[in-house]
């Protein structure tokens, strides 16, 4: 089993002064999924773009099965780490196809094109995701829930070891997030590591094995999502009240209730 | 439509005489023509034509190749500024040397070292931002057009003014087969490592940062293509002055024909554009008594082209 990550002493800044994170440790065991959540700009993006190389850490190193991605060439990185972009617009309407194949450019030479095998490992991914119906569809005719089905199937192209996922259910809809979901605890028991930012604390109760919270600059807290999200953590991350029940039953798990202000809410009165 | 071509102008010739003259080159007929005849098509008409195929093609395929290392399809090759540092080039020449030779070879260099002016310009933390690019080309472009306006305002009225007028208007007219051998291995040079790398195109017009995470190696990629559709670009001004619209206009028409994929655009454009450019100098030479700069003919054809494909994908999209 390989997609072992080892995230040790991480830090990043854009200037040498200034600093978005630092110290950030995190290990992973091949299949875990890791849930990063945090306030909006608190550098979630960008400890991902870190992870994936995009962005050059200012201090520490990002392992995976042992090896320092570090010293690797970009097309050695995309062998072993898959990033799915949180927005990402095309300026030309390609087809899925066209775009799912598109993961398989670490494996082709320079001056080639895909041959048959890439197409074939692209029709697969499609395959995976359930979404061959949409093969030839411009991809600007795409929902977004259809659109992360691409990307996530394209980076699955280049079979990656580790699957970065910067906060995959934005913009959707409750269904299409429970599918994206879905689909990530389906790639973690093939035994892909996955680490997704995500602004919903339910999400980590919902996949996965360890959380991270990203404030001012350091992990405020680390562990599995039942220890680590109690209503205490949660005020000081995002400054609200927020109640974590755990619902038994055929559910079994906890969850999250924001609990509003009593003077901000507009009380209806009853019509006599 | 080469033949087509070679048959109309100035010179009634007729079709059967040019495909005769042609094929006479390869077999051995006898001549049933005059000299003058033979040197109309041989002299004359062929090396504008084939300079034409040239031009075109060069400009469309780079045009292609712009447009999707910038993502955007309203992109020119012109867009860092090969044209006006071109145009500026040949200007000065004119105003000093008048030697087509070094007009040609003037305009090639100044053409080059606006576009490396402006990569240079764009380099910030060992990386050439798209914007930052975009941004250099418009600023280089518009010091090299005041140079030319100044160069313009200095220059005798009577002979040399006029001269770089023409020269920015753009003309398949002083093109000799000399030109043609020289700037035909610098076309093909680039051309094929446009070909060569043209699946990876699609590649950069996802943006930078998603081509580094399916593993490119986007500077020394984007450095490779901006290099050969830059001298793509300024082989073909040099030798016919700046043809606006045609790199702009061409892969759009592509697009319409194979859809996105620049592993067809790229071919496909490149055509499209040799035939598009040899039709309209053919227009350009034949339609009134005096010859249209074909410059303006292109842009007075290109925009309204234009205008409608824009149209059309919207409804489409």
């Amino acid at each position: 089993m390989h997609g072992r990550i080892d995230i040790r002493g991480l830090a990043f800044g854009y200037t040498e002064r200034d600093c978005i994170f630092s110290d950030i440790n995190i290990l992973l065991e091949p299949g875990q999924v890791f849930c990063l959540l945090g306030p909006n700009g608190s550098g979630k993006s960008t400890l991902l773009k870190c992870i994936m190389q995009l962005l050059i850490p200012a201090a520490g190193s990002v392992r995976i099965d042992g090896e320092d991605l570090s010293g690797l060439a970009v097309s050695d990185i995309a062998g072993k780490l898959g990033f799915v972009p949180q927005t990402l617009v095309s300026a030309f309407p390609f087809t899925v196809a066209e775009i799912v194949v598109m993961g398989r450019a670490s494996q082709i030479r320079m001056t080639a094109s895909p041959a048959k095998k890439d197409r074939d490992m692209a029709m697969a991914s499609l395959e995976k995701m359930g979404i061959v119906h949409l093969a030839h569809r411009p991809c600007n005719q795409l929902s977004g829930g259809e659109w992360q089905q691409v990307l996530i199937a394209r980076a699955l192209t280049h079979s990656p070891k580790v699957l970065l996922l910067d906060e995959p259910t934005s913009h959707l809809d409750i269904g299409n997030q429970i599918k994206i979901l879905e689909i990530v605890n389906s790639l973690a028991k093939d035994g892909i590591t996955i680490i997704m930012a995500s602004h919903f604390p339910d999400h980590a109760f919902l996949t996965a094995h360890q959380v991270g919270i990203l404030k001012t600059g350091r992990l405020l807290a680390l562990g599995n999502p039942d220890d680590t999200l109690c209503e205490d953590v949660l005020f000081d991350t995002y400054g609200i009240h927020i109640r974590v029940l755990k619902v038994k039953e055929d559910i079994n798990r906890k969850i999250c209730i924001p609990v509003l202000h009593p003077h901000t809410r507009t009380l209806v009165k009853e019509v006599s | 439509m080469v033949i087509f071509s070679l048959g109309c102008g100035r010179v009634d010739i007729s079709f059967v005489q040019t495909l005769k003259i042609l094929l006479s080159s390869v077999f051995p007929l006898t001549p049933d023509w005059s000299a003058t005849t033979w040197s109309v098509i041989m002299d004359v008409r062929l090396p504008r034509i084939m300079a034409g195929m040239m031009v075109g093609g060069a400009l469309s395929i780079s045009g292609a190749a712009f447009q999707g290392v910038f993502q955007n399809p309203l992109v020119s090759p012109h867009i860092l500024g090969v044209a006006a540092g071109a145009g500026f080039g040949a200007a000065l020449a004119i105003l000093l040397f008048d030697n087509i030779w070094l007009i040609h070879l003037t305009s090639f260099v100044f053409g080059l070292a606006a576009v490396a002016m402006a990569y240079t310009l764009s380099r910030v933390y060992k990386m050439t931002p798209v914007l930052m690019l975009v941004l250099s080309g418009i600023v280089v472009g518009s010091l090299f057009s005041a140079l030319t306006s100044f160069l313009k305002y200095i220059a005798d009225p009577m002979n040399k003014m006029p001269a770089i007028v023409f020269w920015l208007l753009g003309s398949l007219n002083h093109v000799s087969f000399k030109d043609i051998l020289i700037t035909a291995p610098v076309f093909i040079v680039c051309i094929s490592l446009l070909l060569l790398v043209r699946w990876r195109i699609n590649l950069l017009a996802m943006g930078d940062e998603d081509a580094r995470t399916l593993g490119v190696n986007t500077e020394a990629l984007k450095l490779l293509i901006i290099v050969s559709a830059t001298i793509a670009t300024a082989s073909a001004v040099c030798i016919s002055g700046i043809i606006g619209w045609i790199g702009i206009m061409i892969p759009h028409i592509g697009r319409l024909l194979v859809g996105s994929d620049h592993k067809y655009l790229l071919s496909v454009s490149m055509v499209i554009g040799a035939a598009y450019l040899v039709t309209v100098d053919t227009i350009a030479r034949t339609a009134l008594a005096t010859e249209i700069p074909i410059g303006i003919l292109t842009a007075i054809f290109g925009a309204p082209v234009f205008a409608f494909l824009l149209r059309k994908t919207q409804k489409a999209g």
